[in-house]
């Protein structure tokens, strides 16, 4: 079942620690945000591949906005 | 003279800057990001300027777009306020260039001071304590060992180019030495794009006693004795004080020596900060100078009665200082929180948002600055900082009192803030006390 990864904050997209088919441990980061000067991981809730990313660097998220899909 | 003065800067700080600005009949120019149109700091100013998008490289940290605002206003001096571009040597020296006054100590002081290790080596020099350690970086980790060998465990790697506690990691053992030392150079290179480390002993349970500075330019330079700042987390301060409780006066007189010797032996111009961490026996190490007006100056002209914004506008228009230090003194005690749009709940996360309901303390004894009103839009883009309260009182804990009570009183919906975090620290028994270390917040000593 694939599942959405969301975003925990409101933030800026600081950074893409992932790419489409990587796979990923429960915890791991798969983008990192940027709220008030903070770097804050987005982190994967469970292990498996990354499906699809669906932010860009420098974009602004809102909390719940999903910005990953996990396999 | 001095007759215009642009501040290069945002929210609460810029909004102070102004208010003495106005004291002394100085013309205001306010500069602001996209994101900051309604801001109360533009309000504030007798003229304001858009200097770019909402990203603070684009717009408060970009120097072109500064003095381009200078220039179109007719400004003859910048203040940088704290943060952003308060603490960058290339700024002070693009300012005095453009035939701007820059309101704080002269580029040299601040490239000297900025590089940890030559600030460490210049201070060591001059007769001030430093922490033991490394006097440069070290080259890699065979090179780490042979410092640890000497200063021993535990140990903390430093960035040479860094600041505000970013790519920082303490090493408890010769064991994790080596994969500490190639982790903390990868975050150094990726956050300041200099992997250079040094090395220095890591203080169990150290105190963060901090000294202000003025110097006028002319030789005067006197200090306005210290603040506590050891409630801290990530090196972040949230609560400031001074007096700092419970200091020997011998131990008092050193901090306060130590600082203007050091100030003196860099020529410091302006207002500035020493800082030191002070160890269980009250032995004090130079931790690092901070070459600005800083986020707790608050502290420091309530508890002297004097005016440090004031006082950087007249010396940097060329007045001597207008105090001699035997006139300097504390009165009673003076402690100040610092409201963040953070989630204490949820350890602290940014909490962006907008201000929806605001209702600020007051009251014998009260100063607030807030950098807020009804209606703020609180970006992601800035510093957390909403609002800071301060509390004088006659002693310590009439202070407490005080500042308990204005937090109490205190009404900030549409964000989370750390009012609660910090109505748990002034009701803790060791902070009644006075006995704080900077390692409480993050040992879990207020958790809920």
């Amino acid at each position: 079942m694939p599942e959405e990864i969301k975003a925990h904050i409101t933030g800026v997209v600081f950074q893409i620690t992932t790419r489409p088919g990587d796979r990923v441990q429960a915890g791991d980061p798969v983008i990192v945000l940027e709220s008030m000067k903070m770097e804050i991981p987005v982190e994967a809730p469970r292990a498996g591949s990354v499906m699809e990313i669906r932010v860009k660097e420098g974009q602004t998220v809102q909390e719940g906005e999903t910005v990953a899909v996990l396999d | 003279v001095l007759g215009k003065i642009l501040v290069a800067n945002r929210g609460e700080i810029a909004r102070r800057v102004f208010r003495a600005c106005r004291q002394l009949g100085l013309k205001t120019v306010a500069v602001y990001s996209e994101a900051d149109r309604d801001a109360p700091h533009v309000a504030d100013a007798d003229e304001a300027l858009l200097i770019g998008p909402p990203p603070a490289r684009q717009s408060y940290l970009n120097i072109e777009a500064i003095l381009n605002a200078a220039r179109r206003s007719g400004a003859d001096a910048v203040h940088p306020g704290y943060g952003f571009l308060s603490e960058n040597w290339r700024f002070a020296d693009a300012c005095t260039r453009a035939g701007l006054t820059f309101i704080g100590p002269p580029a040299p002081a601040i490239r000297q001071m900025g590089d940890k290790t030559e600030a460490r080596r210049l201070m060591q020099a001059a007769g001030v304590p430093v922490v033991p350690g490394s006097a440069e970086p070290v080259a890699d980790a065979a090179a780490a060992e042979r410092v640890a060998a000497v200063i021993g465990f535990p140990l903390i790697l430093k960035s040479a180019a860094g600041g505000g506690g970013i790519g920082m990691m303490r090493v408890a053992g010769g064991a994790e030495l080596a994969s500490a030392f190639s982790t903390a150079r990868r975050r150094a290179e990726a956050a300041f794009g200099d992997g250079a480390l040094y090395i220095e002993r890591y203080l169990e349970h150290p105190r963060h006693v901090e000294v202000q500075i003025l110097g006028d330019g002319r030789g005067g330079i006197v200090h306005l004795h210290e603040r506590e700042c050891s409630i801290q987390r990530r090196h972040q301060k949230l609560i400031e004080e001074s007096p700092a409780p419970g200091l020997a006066a011998a131990v008092k007189a050193g901090l306060a020596q130590a600082a203007v010797r050091g100030a003196r032996a860099i020529g410091y111009v302006n207002a500035g900060t020493m800082e030191f961490l002070m160890d269980a026996a009250g032995s004090v190490y130079f931790l690092e100078m901070n070459t600005r007006l800083q986020v707790e100056h608050p502290v420091t002209e309530e508890v002297t009665g004097l005016d440090l914004v004031v006082a950087q506008l007249r010396v940097a228009a060329g007045e001597p200082l207008a105090w001699p230090q035997e006139q300097i003194v504390q009165r009673g005690a003076v402690i100040e929180c610092r409201v963040y749009a953070e989630d204490p709940v949820r350890g602290f996360l940014p909490s962006p948002g907008t201000i929806q309901r605001l209702r600020l303390p007051d009251g014998e004894g009260i100063r607030v600055e807030s950098g807020i009103i009804e209606g703020s839009v609180v970006s992601v883009h800035y510093d957390p900082l909403l609002v800071k309260v301060i509390a004088r009182g006659e002693s310590r804990a009439q202070a407490i009192e005080r500042l308990a009570a204005a937090l109490n009183a205190c009404i900030v919906e549409g964000v989370q803030t750390t009012i609660p975090f910090l109505r748990r620290v002034l009701a803790h028994p060791d902070f009644r006390r006075g006995h704080v270390h900077t390692q409480m917040v993050e040992q879990g000593a207020f958790d809920a």
